[in-house]
């Protein structure tokens, strides 16, 4: 009989969890088993996932991005008021954020700077910049950002489409193409990569500015969910998207990350909240029930390790 | 067995059915508090307060269920996520105490093309499909000004004591009580200090201007800073103005202090922490088929001086001054608003 393969039990962890939460969910509120209930449960969980899949490419190169909360928050108030009134402008400022966290992958890279304190300070920066152009909530999506949002895909809602849709394309791009074996490696083992002729510093700026990408991509989706903003809007996406990362099997070290796994982490920690309030806990206690839960994913990856080290 | 206790009897019966028709139309509905914060003591207040109006309503056969739900970091987005929750639960209606005004508008608006009711109360929300019970802060303001300005018709030098900076509340007051300067000439704010709704605060900031403060005859605050300001006078050895209270236990016993001594007069207004069982009962009104003005407000609840030892009875110690809303108080709000 063949023995389990550790390997495949990490990548089955995310997968099984999310399984188990959806068949709890599906049980205590059969009304979620269909269009309807599905597309409400994961609309709001599409932004975290692509924040998610940014603080992925940040952890592959070893880093940790506190700002992305913060980035995101501030697209949400560019998308809702430039974008919305002046479309060029808009884009403009989008196409620059982007440009500005690869600089700041290039500035952490040259200076040698510890990423968390260049990205918390960062964090302050996009807050900032988010209650300047909203003072107060407010601001309108566009009109078509909230159509491509609220689009009704026959048969499966386009939540589910867009999130395998976003795994796929990261985990060919990352994990099986040769450009991302050598952004993954520059992770895991720099002076090889170094040694071997490519520049880590365009390694680490490519990574940072994908990392925008995807934060932009987050900030749009949400303010087309929630057709307006508010400068605090994501500013909890910063820890969730951590935690979706290392919920999916990736490690803060040696660019270790799984994407497909990294977006069900991030379903999972979306869908834990609908199934707390579907057993009816009382307020007090849902907070806790939701670090517990937490809690109990992750003990069950550090059994996975474990079983791992046993098996080298 | 006589006859009048057939007649009792029957009659008694002939009650509870007519009681029961009157409330059948809600008797199954389920109502849902999404709530975006717990943190302080008006919070904790105000899901007692629910807890309790709607677990007797709920005994009584007026609605199916009433629960309760807070989010576990005050966040626009985990809010919009449980009212969706909401939605897949099958509520009949909502009563929201919004992290956002506008962020959760989305949300809101799934809601209500699901056939859900949503109040908004305290935060509520811009959203024009939703019902709104909002504050006055405006009045909060200038009824201020009118109270002196009954006490003091020659007017006088006026203290303002702010609330926490760059918040829509403090704004308003703010505008409320610059209103009614206008409208009363003959007074003069001649000083501004911050004092975040925070006794402690209010008394540091009011002490250190007191050197140079001139001759005051009033105190207009926001709530939560009153028995602050009083310290301060008293520590400086100065007679202390009329200072207008904010429904704190610690400052409606100070009042009460030195009324018992020297006859001292102030008002104390603020919002009842109970304010959600007004918007439950606006919930069941609207399920009920009453026709309820989208935007209503929620009357302060304020105390005069006759009314003190009252007011006094109705404050937890530590806490703010609480009223539970009964299923007629709602329902006069709902006439006198149309």
């Amino acid at each position: 009989m063949a023995r389990l393969d550790p390997k495949l039990l990490r990548a089955a962890v995310p997968a099984l969890s999310l399984a188990l939460l959806l068949v709890a969910i599906f049980i205590i509120q059969p009304r979620t088993m269909s269009y309807f209930g599905l597309n409400l449960m994961l609309n709001l969980a599409l932004p975290i996932a692509f924040a998610t899949m940014a603080q992925l490419f940040i952890l592959t190169v070893n880093d940790l991005d506190l700002s992305i909360g913060g980035f995101v928050s501030m697209v949400a108030c560019i998308a809702a008021t430039w974008l919305n009134e002046t479309p060029l402008l808009g884009i403009a400022a989008l196409i620059a954020s982007i440009a500005a966290y690869a600089a700041l992958g290039a500035l952490i890279h040259l200076r040698n700077l510890p990423s968390i304190v260049v990205t918390l300070g960062m964090s302050f920066v996009w807050l900032g910049c988010a209650v300047l152009l909203l003072p107060s909530p407010g601001g309108a999506a566009p009109d078509w950002l909230t159509a491509i949002v609220k689009f009704k895909m026959p048969f499966v809602p386009l939540a589910i489409v867009a999130s395998a849709v976003l795994g796929l394309v990261v985990h060919f791009g990352l994990m099986r193409s040769a450009g991302g074996v050598v952004l993954r490696a520059s992770g895991g083992n720099p002076q090889a990569v170094a040694k071997a002729g490519w520049s880590l510093l365009k390694l680490k700026v490519t990574m940072y500015a994908l990392a925008g990408t995807f934060g932009v991509l987050s900030g749009l989706i949400l303010v087309g969910t929630t057709t307006s903003a508010d400068a605090n809007i994501a500013l909890r996406y910063t820890l969730l998207s951590i935690a979706g990362v290392i919920l999916g099997g990736g490690e803060f070290t040696g660019g270790r990350v799984s994407p497909i796994g990294a977006v069900l982490g991030a379903l999972t920690l979306a869908l834990v909240g609908s199934l707390l309030s579907f057993l009816r806990i009382s307020p007090e206690w849902q907070i806790g029930a939701q670090g517990l839960m937490l809690i109990v994913v992750l003990a069950l990856r550090s059994l996975v390790n474990r079983f791992e080290e046993r098996a080298q | 067995m006589t006859y009048r206790a057939i007649l009792a009897a029957s009659a008694a019966l002939s009650f509870c059915l007519a009681s029961a028709a009157a409330s059948a139309q809600t008797a199954d509905k389920s109502i849902a508090l999404s709530n975006n914060y717990a943190g302080n003591s008006w919070r904790q207040a105000m899901i007692n307060s629910w807890e309790e109006v709607t677990g007797k309503a709920v005994e009584d056969g007026i609605v199916g269920s009433a629960d309760a739900f807070t989010t576990a970091e005050n966040s626009a987005t985990e809010q919009a996520a449980q009212l969706q929750n909401m939605i897949l639960q099958g509520y009949d209606a909502i009563v929201l105490n919004s992290a956002s005004p506008t962020a959760l508008n989305g949300a809101v608006k799934e809601a209500c093309d699901a056939g859900i009711t949503v109040v908004s109360f305290d935060g509520v929300v811009t959203e024009p499909c939703a019902w709104r019970i909002a504050v006055d802060f405006k009045k909060m303001g200038s009824d201020q000004i009118e109270y002196l300005a009954e006490r003091y018709p020659d007017g006088g030098k006026l203290l303002e004591i702010r609330g926490l900076p760059g918040t829509s509340v403090d704004e308003e007051i703010h505008a409320g009580i610059v209103e009614g300067v206008k409208a009363h000439p003959q007074f003069e704010v001649v000083r501004e200090v911050q004092g975040d709704w925070t006794q402690t605060v209010a008394q540091k900031s009011v002490a250190s201007v007191l050197a140079s403060l001139p001759e005051v005859v009033g105190v207009v605050t926001q709530g939560g800073d009153g028995y602050g300001a009083a310290q301060a006078f008293k520590a400086a050895g100065r007679e202390v103005p009329t200072i207008i209270m904010g429904n704190r236990h610690d400052e409606l016993t100070w009042w009460k202090e030195q009324k018992d001594a020297n006859g001292y007069e102030t008002f104390s207004q603020s919002i009842a922490p109970g304010v959600s069982t007004l918007a439950f009962w606006v919930a069941q009104q609207i399920l009920d088929g009453k026709d309820v003005p989208k935007d209503l407000v929620v009357p302060t609840l304020r105390i005069d001086q006759d009314g003190l030892a009252e007011g006094l009875e109705m404050t937890p110690e530590g806490g703010v001054t609480n009223q539970e809303y009964t299923q007629d108080q709602a329902a006069e709000l709902i006439s006198s608003a149309q």
